[in-house]
């Protein structure tokens, strides 16, 4: 071919072909208008949902406080679970047979016992001793084995005092997050390229130095997104502290107000209000947490190379 | 040496000795156990029978009252430092960028300073051509940058020994040169480096000693320009036969 560019043909016409018609969404389109309408004449037309009380009372002084204590009970609970779940996955993933059994048993038993059940019965563990002592195990024994007199306790606290309230709330959905969070994490360890490590390894990284600063970042990007789903989870479960029961929380307060002037649908509406808001904060907050941990994944640029091109683009325009 | 998976005896044999400042090329086919061999030096793999010592030293294993004692991990770590190894598939770290992947060793294990080791970092990647590249992530870089990153980040430890572990395999082939021109650098440099390499070009221009293994055994080893030029043996033959 001869690259000749006076007898070049002119380039070929633009399509302009016609569009595959779609009446599939015009129907669904009418369908769904006409059912949204059906759905807002009702909130505006039926009585019961008495929108003007509503909003006086869900904003109360009380109401925020419980949205305040599910938010910390949340956090809290998620944080406890984290750490704890992080220590069971490489506990899991231990070559040690008891330890890796260990934490095999505890995440059987947690995953297993449903939350409103591990609540009631962590409420009525001033019931099974009424004072907690810690200290040297079977001291009393061996002291009347011996033939001494006493004990050998460092410390302890009173049964009825700890396990009520915030704290008998916070301890139960933190155990049973553990359980879950471990899964997550190992699922996101063993989601790395054993490569990885290998090459740590390689640079004489330790073991505990490879999972710190190779292995576990490279994990988050797999353990977020499910935890952030744990996150939510666990701002809905707060409302079964009922079980224990802590009485500052959101739903305790919205259910109480409405029981007691006998407004029942207003203030489950503002419930699911309520829960709606705050999950949607917890959504934004997961959205830059994935971002942050997807470095390296995407095509995005770094901060670096951002600032090269903003230099190159200065400079070309003078 | 000897090494087995389960039953499978992969290493039946191995008697090799590296000078410093060697380079030594291993070629054989896949499966021989050549990088199961390279493996060892580092203790990636543990040895069943024999001794395996670098600078000196035994691999994995200290001699004491006549019996071998297993190493702690953080005494294996500690021999690792010295030596450099260089992976098939990279295994650069996907969430740090190119140089921060030459930083973290020096760093983390070493205890150098940040700035210090930025400043090396920065240096180590100009020397394998990749000073425009530092900021990059690993998945903006080619292969052959990849590659070139990961030697680089291996250098930054100051190793005695190389490893390398069909370095260019991976690769495309317009980019074996510009990894194995670094290779080459480093070779005349004198650092000491064991090469289990597919390139047989590289080998005879580049390799002081050749090694052709076969089915876990050391076939014939020797100059390269006579072992790839006038083999021995029936099996070195074949091989090379196979793929010059």
């Amino acid at each position: 071919m001869d690259p000749d560019t006076s007898t070049t043909p002119a380039p070929p016409e633009q399509i302009r072909a016609v569009p595959v018609r779609h009446p599939g969404r015009w129907i669904a389109a009418a369908v769904i208008a006409v059912l949204a309408a059906m759905f807002v004449h009702m909130l505006v037309t039926n009585p019961v949902f008495q929108w003007d009380f509503m909003v006086e009372n869900m904003f109360s002084d009380a109401v925020l406080r419980g949205a305040r204590t599910t938010l910390i009970m949340t956090v809290l609970a998620m944080v406890i679970g984290i750490l704890l779940g992080i220590v069971l996955a490489v506990m899991r993933l231990s070559a040690n047979p008891e330890v890796s059994g260990a934490a095999w048993v505890y995440i059987w038993f947690f995953r297993a016992i449903p939350r409103i059940v591990l609540l009631f019965f962590v409420a009525s563990l001033g019931a099974l001793y009424a004072r907690y002592e810690f200290g040297f195990p079977f001291d009393q024994q061996l002291m009347d084995l011996f033939g001494f007199q006493g004990d050998w306790r460092l410390f302890g606290f009173d049964g009825n005092e700890i396990f009520k309230g915030f704290v008998a709330g916070l301890i139960g959905l933190a155990l049973s997050e553990a359980a879950y969070m471990a899964e997550i994490v190992r699922a996101g360890i063993q989601s790395v390229d054993p490569g990885q490590a290998e090459a740590a390894h390689a640079l004489g990284m330790s073991r505990g130095k490879t999972m710190r600063r190779i292995v576990l970042p490279q994990a988050m990007r797999v353990i977020i997104p499910p935890t952030g789903n744990e996150t939510i989870a666990m701002l809905k479960d707060t409302a079964l502290l009922v079980a224990v029961p802590v009485t500052t929380e959101l739903n305790f307060q919205l259910r109480a107000i409405g029981t007691r002037t006998f407004q029942v649908i207003p203030m489950a509406v503002a419930s699911i209000l309520w829960y709606l808001a705050l999950a949607s904060l917890l959504m934004v907050g997961q959205y830059f947490l994935e971002r942050r941990f997807s470095r390296g994944f995407g095509n995005r640029e770094t901060r670096q190379q951002r600032a090269a091109r903003r230099a190159r683009d200065v400079g070309s325009t003078h | 040496m000897h090494k087995s998976f389960g039953h499978v005896e992969v290493l039946k044999g191995i008697d090799l000795t590296v000078a410093p400042r060697e380079v030594m090329c291993i070629v054989g086919p896949s499966g021989s156990g050549k990088s199961t061999f390279l493996r060892c030096i580092n203790h990636l793999e543990r040895i069943d029978a024999g001794r395996l010592s670098v600078n000196g030293h035994l691999v994995g294993y200290r001699e004491k009252g006549g019996r071998l004692h297993e190493l702690r991990d953080s005494e294996v770590a500690a021999q690792r430092r010295e030596i450099g190894m260089v992976f098939q598939r990279f295994n650069l770290f996907p969430h740090m960028t190119a140089l921060e992947n030459v930083v973290e060793a020096p760093v983390q294990v070493k205890g150098v300073s940040k700035a210090e080791a930025r400043e090396r970092g920065a240096a180590l990647l100009e020397r394998v051509g990749l000073a425009d590249r530092m900021h990059n992530y690993p998945n903006q870089l080619s292969g052959g940058q990849q590659q070139r990153v990961a030697i680089a980040r291996a250098l930054a430890m100051e190793p005695m020994l190389m490893l390398f572990d069909e370095p260019t395999s991976a690769l495309d082939p317009e980019l074996v040169g510009e990894v194995l021109d670094v290779m080459r650098g480093l070779a005349a440099d004198g650092m000491t480096m064991v090469v289990v390499t597919h390139e047989m070009g590289f080998a005879r221009e580049v390799g002081d000693t050749l090694v052709f293994m076969d089915d876990g055994v050391v076939v014939e080893a020797g100059d390269p320009k006579q072992v790839l030029t006038d083999p021995q043996h029936e099996r070195t033959r074949a091989f090379l036969s196979k793929v010059l």
